[in-house]
């Protein structure tokens, strides 16, 4: 039902049961939000979005106020625009004086307001809240003297990841942001995801960063370094540099990356489709046998860490393939270096990803070799942008380049993995041809391809009736768990990925807090898998290579030892 | 003797997210403090992370996560209270016990907590040791209260 | 028959005729209207036991043991009167109940040797009851006679240190959940919420916002389940007539609850009530086993196919808590921040369903209300607030207590003629009501009658209906300092103006309390920016706050400002508190006619600001001093005299 209300002397049409603010933004009209989160019931904590409706006598906040026939609002009256600056010189004058030296500087949601509300002197002076800042997570750096308290980061723990690692902690102005006791987050549930980092509008929460590290490896003319990039990282790296979501850089990552100083250059998704090649015959030996099933996709670290700290005794149904980026790792270390002749000491290996689990995963006991990581350091989407902003490569002027061999080739298989459905998509490719011994020609599966929490797609296979479940963001996985343990049994293999959207909404990734690019990034990649010419990972030729001159073939002696993992029961704090 | 921890929480229904904070309120009744271990144990019965037990444990200013002194003195802090200068009353407990407002000094036997209003208005300013009230105190009061208490133990 | 029985069948029956005199007759015994043996009453009431009720109370029964006196010792709440607590009333047979004033334990034996062979220790009396079947004690005031009654008007407080709050018989004898009865059998609950309508209550817990009407929302709001909270959550500093209600009249207020409960279509009741207020709790706790013993909670209510059950809640201490929405977080096990309105919780409240949640002394209206109809609480008061108000006074009055009176009388009769004025002969000053969201009155505002608008046209409310009277010693500046800071203690820090704004402007006041000495002249400037911004300030928390703790928070600072601007001009500017009450402004010199030299202040002066030689008069250098006021306390000579 539409009906009007007035805006600043102007009518628009507002529709029944929806807030002011949507009201407002649906006509164009923006108002500044603080502490909202699209499709989460409004909080109304930050007071940013208040406007003036004539006959109340306080400001409305826009946000949790429901639109009302008849409203007369004025949206950037004096005393609108005086309130906001006044409470956003407020927040300030709780805040450090650390834009130079700051995580956000440039991309922070208060440092913008301060500036469209033209703040240009303190007005208001007196203590600031002291905290020591949280380096205890592998993935996670917390800065509390950042915090606003606005509550997102809470949020999206609790109601969209369903994880609740975080909290208030205190009362008023001595409330603070934190995990169970304020301890560390290392010791507090929270999976790494990152989502948090994504809502946060400041710097209070961040991805860990090791900057001194890598200079020092990148300039040291006797250490070989090494990067590989994410399948996501060629079509989320343009919007760090301006160009539109969804632009595919890949060749160009690649020279850019080369420029960097970087002596080898890799793409992931060659390693990709190794997982796919390898776990599909995982999978199909557990079809054969029966056991550990439905078989868990284990690719994504942040998925992991939660079935081992709530799920522990469900941990033989996770396919025991490291993920793409591990499996790399360890070829690199064990391939690619004796075949070049570097010592493993020699080499620096880095990595590029969307995510900031994956930080934690390569620190993963289970991760090393006699003492040993396969790799040294990972990189987010963010941080590899601002490395070549660093370095003062242009990204639009560099002319594309190939990866370097002997991983050089990809399918588009192993690119699907990074969106939510993705790997699944692939692994049925490759597991119908593994059973039926031909290549399927119904590629689009579109029933994986839609942004519902769940997807579930049935189809035979060969002599198999086969049931796959794709959970789109980990808040997901609760409730078909429970499913299953009521007896569920028509699911066979379930994919998992903690971000909403697979890995291109990952941690790591570009931060727009206003706009939704994690739909342009996975058109993308749909719409180079149309394009491409080779559409399955155990077609890859790099692939093929590899496993004739090394690892023979899946779940081999050499696969088993370099390829693949081992999980355990985690305490944390729950 | 002391209940255990488990039995005080399988008074109340597992799941249900109402209970806890008569729960917490019962534990710290029984053992003057909660602890890391009553927070786990409570999140896990009533199926709450603990991160949220305790961010919902701390808006309060009931519930305490050091152990009591064995004498806790409360001074009121409110409007009347105030006026007839609990201020200073405050003050010199803190002197003369070397601790502040919420702590428990170190041989455990003193602790001191600033509250609002014992509803006791009428006979401000008031104090509190254990329970027993003092009226009408004064400054010079303070150290013979506590001398009172030092001298009983 | 036991008591119980008789009062089911002969009293709350369906076919009960009250008129037999049988009835009448046991009735008065359990009022004890009239007694067989002695009766002593003692009050108490936490205030009571503050002031050592128990050892008086211990001191009673060893007396009675020892002297083998066969009598019959009541524990009553409190009547109103904190300054003369420990309050002990003795009812002898025969004679009329007559009541005496701080008895403290020691003051029992010649009190009680006095009284039992009849004559009165005139010293400690208060007054006597007056009651036709009785003969009264001579020379001895009635205490409706007093003052301190004389303009009271108690519907809320009727009972309260008069009856046995232990005791729901005694409740029943006076007439107590007849009324409820009558309502769950005859009256539908939109027809309760027209009475309550019609008789213009409103409020008492500090929105004023008229009852009937928020009943009617939740009772036309269609759920399957509705819940009524009472709010005695009553964490305002200052106030503390709730808490007197649930000691002194427990029943009466489960009467207004249940009532209240079935009018909007509850069967649930929560009454959320502080921890701290253990006696309070205890009292509750005992009331609704009794109410359980007699059917008034649980299935078919007296064959009336009402079900009602109550659920007692133990408040973990937060003044925001007392804000609806933050007390159902609470109650549903959240930290107790509030949430937006809309959706109001007469829509969705508790667990999203239907709630009205109503303050105490609302509550315990009800039953007079819908016992004597409309009609006679509508002529009580003023047309914008009709009824009673409960008053706690406190400070620097001459009698410190509770009082209820008609709305609209004047805030000087509470203040000089019920509560006799101001204490140890000092000037009036100020009347800070309202709690911490309300304002100062100086002496030009005390015509004011009290009400909603009246007051809220002067920038004031009546909030709960705390009444701190203030004298010339004390400050405004202070006392605004006071309430900033407890403000931002308790704000719950949800929302940026509220949390930020109140902690900025509690240290713009410390900053004009300060000491002088050594200040830079950046914090000169500092301090006057400060100033400066203070209205400003405030107008935006008020603005955008979203809660009433913090669209209110600027009241007390904002009224203080108004009525009381030379005060803190002269904090500013002469950098001078006039009260003597901001220690770092104070200026001591030493009068060199007084000084005899002794040192002792030298000595023990903490920043050596004091110089002379011993037997010479002594200065002090007034750029070192911090005010700290010690050599006054130690100069045995009076020669340390404040500027
Ligand atoms: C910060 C704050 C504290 C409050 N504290 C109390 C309180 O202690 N007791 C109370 O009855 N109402 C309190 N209120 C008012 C309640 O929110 C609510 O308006 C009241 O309980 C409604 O009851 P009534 O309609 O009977 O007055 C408070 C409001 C605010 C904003
Ligand atoms: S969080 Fe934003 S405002 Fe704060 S220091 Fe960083 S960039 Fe500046
Ligand atoms: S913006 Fe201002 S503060 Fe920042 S670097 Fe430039 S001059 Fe310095
Ligand atoms: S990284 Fe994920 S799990 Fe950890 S706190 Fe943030 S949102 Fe929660
Ligand atoms: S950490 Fe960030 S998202 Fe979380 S409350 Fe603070 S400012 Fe908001
Ligand atoms: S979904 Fe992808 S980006 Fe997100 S945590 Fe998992 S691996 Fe990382
Ligand atoms: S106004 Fe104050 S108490 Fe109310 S929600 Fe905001 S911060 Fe909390
Ligand atoms: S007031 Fe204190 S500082 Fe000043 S002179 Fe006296 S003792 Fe010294
Ligand atoms: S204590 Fe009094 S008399 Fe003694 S030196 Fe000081 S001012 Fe003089
Ligand atoms: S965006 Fe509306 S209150 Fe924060
Ligand atoms: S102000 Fe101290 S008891 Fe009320
Ligand atoms: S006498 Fe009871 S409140 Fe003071």
């Amino acid at each position: 039902m539409l009906f009007e209300i007035e805006v600043n002397g102007k009518t628009i049409k507002a529709k029944r049961g929806d807030t002011l603010l949507m009201a407002l933004q649906r006509n164009g009209i923006k108002v500044p939000t603080l502490c909202h989160i699209k499709d989460l019931l409004p909080s109304g904590a930050c007071r940013m979005c208040v406007v003036e409706v004539e006959g109340r006598q306080g400001l409305i906040p826009a946000c949790s106020h429901p639109v009302e026939e008849w409203m007369k609002v004025h949206t950037h009256s004096p005393r609108v625009i005086k309130a906001r600056k006044t409470n956003t010189e407020l927040l300030l004058s709780n805040h450090p004086d650390d834009c130079l030296y700051c995580e956000r500087n440039g991309n922070c949601e208060l440092q913008k307001l301060a500036e469209d509300l033209n703040v240009r002197e303190r007005r208001f002076y007196g203590k600031k809240n002291k905290y020591k800042t949280d380096p205890s997570s592998a993935s996670l750096l917390r800065d509390p003297a950042k915090c606003i308290l606005c509550g997102r980061c809470i949020r999206v723990c609790e109601e969209i990841q369903k994880i609740t690692a975080l909290d208030f902690i205190g009362r008023g102005n001595k409330t603070q942001v934190g995990p169970a006791f304020n301890k560390g987050m290392n010791l507090s549930s929270c999976i790494n995801c990152g989502q948090c980092v994504m809502v946060c509008p400041t710097g209070a929460l961040a991805e860990k960063q090791y900057p001194a590290k890598l200079q020092d490896a990148l300039h040291n003319p006797s250490v070989k370094t090494v990067i590989q990039c994410s399948p996501t990282l060629s079509v989320t790296l343009a919007e760090e540099f301006g160009l539109r979501a969804g632009k595919d850089l890949e060749g160009v990552m690649f020279a850019a990356l080369r420029k960097l100083g970087f002596d080898y250059v890799f793409d992931t998704s060659f390693a990709a489709d190794l997982l796919i090649t390898e776990q599909a015959s995982e999978f199909y030996n557990r079809l054969q046998t029966g056991k550990s099933l439905p078989m868990f996709s284990s690719c994504c670290p942040a998925w992991i860490k939660y079935i081992e700290q709530s799920y522990p005794e469900m941990l033989d149904n996770v396919s025991a393939c490291k993920s793409p980026q591990q499996m790399l790792g360890a070829l690199i270390t064990h391939h690619f270096a004796p075949q070049q002749g570097i010592s493993v000491d020699d080499i620096y290996s880095v990595s590029a990803m969307p995510c900031i689990a994956k930080k934690f995963e390569s620190q993963r006991e289970q991760m090393t070799h006699k003492g040993i990581t396969d790799v040294d350091l990972v990189l987010t989407t963010r941080e590899l942008a601002r490395l070549i902003r660093l370095n003062g490569i242009d990204i639009e002027q560099v002319e594309p380049e190939l990866s370097d061999q002997p991983y050089q080739s990809r399918s588009s298989a192993g690119k699907m993995l990074a969106v939510s459905g993705g790997l699944t998509e692939a692994m049925i490719r490759t597991l119908h041809h593994l059973i039926t011994g031909k290549d399927t020609n119904q590629l689009k599966i579109q029933e994986l391809r839609s942004n519902k929490d769940r997807k579930e797609y049935f189809v035979k296979i060969g002599a198999f009736k086969l049931g796959f479940a794709v959970v789109n963001g980990i808040g997901n996985i609760e409730a078909l768990l429970t499913e299953i343990k009521k007896g569920r049994n028509d699911i066979h293999y379930i994919e998992v990925m903690a971000c909403e959207g697979g890995c291109v909404g990952g941690g790591g990734q570009p931060i727009h807090p206003e706009n939704d690019n994690v739909r342009a990034r996975a058109k993308s990649i749909y719409e180079l898998d149309e394009k491409e010419s080779n559409r399955f990972a155990h077609q890859n030729a790099s692939l093929l290579e590899v496993y004739k001159s090394f690892l023979q073939n899946p779940g081999s002696e050499t696969s088993l030892n370099h390829l693949f993992t081992s999980y355990e029961e985690r305490e944390v704090m729950r | 003797m002391q209940v255990a921890l488990d039995e005080i929480i399988n008074r109340y229904k597992a799941g249900s997210r109402e209970s806890l904070l008569p729960l917490l309120q019962d534990i710290q009744v029984e053992y003057g403090y909660l602890n890391e271990e009553a927070i786990l144990k409570v999140g896990k019965h009533i199926k709450l992370p603990s991160s949220k037990v305790y961010g919902i444990a701390t808006f309060y200013d009931q519930f305490r996560f050091v152990q009591k002194g064995k004498f806790h003195i409360k001074v009121c802090r409110g409007t009347s209270c105030h006026m007839h200068g609990s201020l200073s009353l405050l003050k010199e407990v803190e002197r003369v016990l070397h601790l502040k407002e919420g702590q428990t000094t170190r041989d455990g036997r003193f602790s001191l907590e600033a509250v609002s209003c014992m509803g006791a208005c009428g006979s401000a300013p008031v104090l509190n040791v254990n329970g027993y009230f003092k009226t009408a105190v004064t400054i010079p009061d303070i150290a013979q209260i506590i001398d009172f208490y030092r001298n009983l133990i | 028959m036991d008591e119980k029985q008789f009062l089911i069948e002969k009293v709350l029956a369906t076919k009960a005729d009250l008129n037999i005199q049988e009835v009448a007759d046991y009735m008065s015994l359990i009022r004890h209207d009239t007694v067989n043996i002695p009766i002593i009453y003692i009050g108490s009431g936490t205030c009571g036991k503050v002031a050592g009720a128990n050892e008086t109370l211990q001191a009673i029964n060893r007396y009675l043991n020892e002297k083998n006196i066969l009598s019959e010792i009541v524990q009553v709440g409190c009547i109103g009167l904190c300054s003369f607590e420990p309050l002990v009333d003795i009812q002898l047979p025969g004679k009329a109940r007559i009541s005496f004033r701080n008895i403290t334990h020691d003051l029992v034996e010649p009190l009680f040797d006095d009284i039992f062979n009849s004559e009165v220790p005139y010293e400690s009396v208060l007054g006597q009851f007056s009651n036709k079947r009785h003969n009264r004690w001579e020379n001895v005031p009635l205490l409706n006679e007093l003052p301190f009654f004389k303009l009271q008007h108690r519907i809320v407080l009727a009972n309260c240190g008069i009856s046995n709050p232990d005791s729901v018989s005694d409740y029943i004898a006076r007439g107590g959940y007849q009324t409820y009865l009558k309502c769950i059998r005859n009256y539908t609950g939109e027809k309760i919420c027209n009475i309550v309508d019609q008789s213009g209550l409103r409020g008492r817990g500090g929105g004023g916002y008229p009852t009937g009407q928020k009943w009617m929302v939740a009772h036309n709001s269609v759920s399957d389940q509705k819940y009524l909270i009472c709010n005695a959550a009553e964490s305002d500093p200052g106030a503390f007539m709730d808490r007197a209600v649930i000691e002194g009249d427990p029943h009466l207020l489960l009467e207004g609850i249940a009532i209240a409960a079935y009018a909007i279509g509850a069967t649930t009741a929560y009454i959320y009530v502080m921890d701290e207020y253990s006696q309070a709790y205890f009292m509750l706790n005992q009331a609704i086993i009794q109410l359980k013993e007699y059917g008034f909670v649980g299935y078919n209510i007296f064959d009336s196919g009402v079900d009602f059950k109550i659920t007692l809640v133990r408040g973990p201490g937060a003044f925001v808590c007392g804000e609806e929405t933050a007390l159902i977080n609470s109650i549903e096990g959240k930290r107790g921040m509030p949430r937006p309105k809309p959706p109001f919780p007469a829509i969705q409240g508790l667990f999203g369903k239907p709630t009205v949640i109503n303050n105490v002394e609302t509550l315990a209206n009800i039953p007079f209300i819908l016992r004597h109809g409309p009609q006679r609480f509508n002529e009580i008061g003023i047309p914008e607030a009709r009824g009673t108000k409960v008053f706690a006074i406190s400070g620097k009055a001459m009698i410190t207590g509770l009082v209820e009176v008609p709305m609209g009388t004047k805030i000087k009769d509470i203040i000089f003629r019920i509560a006799g004025g101001v204490k140890d002969g000092k000037d009036f000053k100020a009347v800070q009501i309202g709690g911490p969201s309300g304002s100062c009155l100086p002496v030009s505002k005390l015509d004011l009658p009290v009400g909603y608008e009246s007051l809220w046209n002067e920038g004031a409310i009546i909030g709960s209906g705390g009444m701190i009277v203030m004298d010339e010693n004390t400050c405004m500046v202070d006392i605004a300092k006071f309430f900033m800071n407890f403000l931002q203690k308790e704000s719950c820090g949800k929302c940026i103006p509220c949390r930020e704004g109140t902690r900025r402007i509690h240290e713009i006041l410390e900053s004009i309390t300060r000491r002088p000495t050594g200040e830079s002249g950046f914090e000169v400037l500092e301090r006057f920016k400060g100033i400066m911004q203070l209205t400003d300030l405030a107008e935006v928390i008020r603005d955008t706050s979203l809660c009433g703790l913090g669209q209110t928070a600027p009241n007390p600072l904002m009224s203080a400002m108004k009525w009381f601007r030379e005060e803190f001009e002269e904090h500013v500017f002469d950098r001078k508190c006039r009260a003597g009450v901001c220690k770092e402004l104070r200026l001591f010199y030493i009068d060199v006619d007084k000084c005899i030299g002794c040192v002792a202040c030298l000595r023990k002066c903490p920043v050596n600001a004091i110089v002379g030689q011993p037997r010479q008069p002594h200065f002090i250098i007034e750029e070192k001093c911090i005010g700290c006021g010690i050599c006054f306390d130690v100069c045995k000579f009076v020669a340390v005299k404040l500027k």
